[in-house]
Order: C-alpha cells, then sequence, then structure tokens
C-alpha cells in the first residue's frame, strides 16, 4: 500500500493534512534531502513538494526522473513562484521533440 | 568503412547480408515505434499542461483562502485543528503499458468510506475561510492524482523518445551505410579475383595451344 506526502513549509502544506496527506513540514526536517530520500525508499508515490523547497532539492529530485516511482510534485506555494512545475514540461518535450514547440500554446 | 575488418570472403558477404537485412528491420520497427510513442506523448503532454495550469491556480486560491483563514483566528487555533487529520489515504499503484514504457497508475483509498468527512475540528472557533480551504483541497486531490500519473508517463515517455531517436539515428546513419559499403567493397573484391582467375585460365589456355601448335610444327617438320 502505498502513501501521499507532502512537503515544504507549514503554511504551504498544512491544508493537506485534512485529506489524509502526511506532512514534513520545514520546522521537522533537519535535513530536507535526507527526507526526501527516506520516503522515496517508503512506499510513499506521490510527493508533494512546494517550489521554493522544490529549488533548493533539484539535484536530489532529479534522481528520481527516470525512475517509476516515486513521483515528485512541484506545487505552488504560499511564498515564491518559480515556474518549476511548467519548467519540467517544456523540458520533457524539448527532450522528445528536439526543441518546445508548445511554448506559447 | 573505417574500423570495420574483415576477410572478403563469400561466407563474410552472405554475414554482412543477412546483419543487413536484420538492420533495416530494425530500423523500421523502431522508426515506428519513435512515432507512435511521439503520437501519445503529444497527447498527454498537452492534457498535462493544461492540467497543471488549472491545478497551479486552484491551488494558489486554496494558499489565498488559507492566508485569510490564519489572518482571522490564532496560528495555534487552525494548527490544532488540524493537528489530528480524520481522513486518510493511501494508493494502490498499478503498472500501464504504453509502447514498452511502464508508466504507473494510482487509485486512491481512503480510510473513512465518506470523502466528505475531511473537517477534523469543531466549527466553533474556526472560521469558514478555512472550510473553504479545506474543501477545495480535498476537491482537487483528484486531479493532483492524475497529474502525477500524466507527468511521470510524460518524463518516461520523453526519455524514452530520446532513446529510440538515437537508436533509429545510430541504425541508419552509421550501421547501415557501414554495411553496405562492406557489402560493395567484397562484392567489388570478389569480383575482381573473379576476373584475374579467368584472365589467368585464358592465359595458361593460350600458352598451352602455343605449345601444342609447336610441338605439332616440330613434328610435323622432322
Amino acid at each position: 500500500m502505498y502513501k501521499i506526502a507532502a512537503m515544504g513549509d507549514r503554511d504551504s502544506i498544512s491544508g493537506f493534512a485534512s485529506i489524509g496527506l502526511e506532512l514534513f513540514t520545514l520546522d521537522q526536517m533537519p535535513n530536507p534531502s535526507e527526507t526526501l530520500h527516506n520516503l522515496a525508499a517508503n512506499q510513499y508515490a506521490i510527493i508533494l513538494i512546494t517550489e521554493a523547497l522544490a529549488m533548493t532539492l533539484k539535484d536530489d529530485i532529479a534522481k528520481y526522473k527516470e525512475r517509476q516511482l516515486p513521483v515528485i510534485l512541484p506545487i505552488p506555494g504560499v511564498s515564491g513562484d518559480y515556474g518549476i512545475g511548467m519548467k519540467a514540461i517544456s523540458d520533457a518535450v524539448e527532450r522528445a521533440v528536439g526543441s518546445d514547440i508548445l511554448k506559447d500554446t | 568503412m573505417a574500423g570495420m575488418t574483415f576477410n572478403p570472403t563469400r561466407m563474410e558477404l552472405t554475414k554482412l547480408k543477412k546483419r543487413l537485412v536484420t538492420a533495416r528491420r530494425g530500423h523500421k520497427l523502431l522508426k515506428d515505434k519513435r512515432d507512435e510513442l511521439m503520437r501519445q506523448f503529444m497527447e498527454a503532454i498537452s492534457e498535462n499542461k493544461r492540467l497543471r495550469i488549472a491545478l497551479e491556480n486552484k491551488i494558489r486560491s486554496a494558499n489565498r483562502h488559507m492566508s485569510l483563514a490564519r489572518s482571522m483566528v490564532r496560528d495555534e487555533i487552525i494548527a490544532t485543528s488540524l493537528l489530528f487529520p480524520k481522513q486518510s489515504m493511501s494508493l494502490t499503484v498499478e503498472e500501464k503499458n504504453i509502447m514498452s514504457v511502464r508508466v504507473p497508475q494510482f487509485t486512491a483509498q481512503f480510510r473513512s468510506s465518506d470523502p466528505g468527512d475531511i473537517y477534523s475540528y469543531g466549527f466553533a472557533f474556526t472560521n469558514a475561510e478555512l472550510d473553504d480551504t479545506i474543501q477545495s483541497i480535498s476537491d482537487i486531490m483528484p486531479d493532483i492524482i492524475r497529474l502525477a500519473e500524466l507527468e511521470k508517463s510524460c518524463q518516461l515517455m520523453a526519455s524514452e523518445i530520446e532513446k529510440t531517436r538515437r537508436r533509429v539515428n545510430a541504425l541508419e546513419h552509421v550501421m547501415i551505410p557501414r554495411y553496405q559499403d562492406a557489402i560493395r567493397f567484397i562484392t567489388m573484391k570478389l569480383d575482381e579475383s573473379e576476373r584475374s582467375a579467368i584472365t589467368r585460365l585464358m592465359k595458361v589456355k593460350d600458352m598451352m595451344i602455343e605449345k601444342a601448335i609447336n610441338d605439332r610444327r616440330k613434328r610435323d617438320e622432322s
């Protein structure tokens, strides 16, 4: 049985607790990158992560890109809008097609 | 033909011809695979993009509700309200095979049978904004799961397309021309040695005839 986790600052993700996600807030995690790897190894299939945190864990997230599980999903948090999610989509298009053909649609 | 060593023999020629046929068939198959993957990828990626834009907007609005909720009551009240969630969610993961790319498919299960049973607090000390936040987050959860599936599929498909395209190119521009060159080289070499064998035979025959004529002439004279 797989679980869903949310990582990020408390303000951005506390709402997700109500529907049964497990929260890992910044104030509980001394080392977010370690937490991420632990979650990935422990039956968490979907890990929501705020964009602000995703920025700092870029390299760790990249390791799971080619793996089937977990899915690490950047979501916008209360503060900071970095467009990481959209960037990942354009990157995928660029890899597959050779250039970003969906840019302005 | 650089870097290829082979003997110009008939056996080698047969072997290379077989390899060329295999390479051509592989090339065609991989090309078909790439085209079909690309078609599926384009479908998935445009849905992915649409869903992500919609979802990001919804999450932003949920965040705005949350900020409002926080501004109206003390932080501790919000924190304690959300401390013990009533609901818990788990996933079952299945695999779907898209052109031999294995992508995950999720199904969500809730502990409580009523999916609307999400408010882990009494309504007396909290405000409506918090309820809105929770409700909107609960509403977008199916979309989040769908988006997770889509994003993973797109990433895996993108890397598979990249790999397949490299293989197609390697076959088309390196392997197949190399085999063709080698086959041409061996054919020419074999033809050449055949011709030289024939000329040699003709020459020998001429020499033998000449010798026979000379012998006959000598015998007639004596």
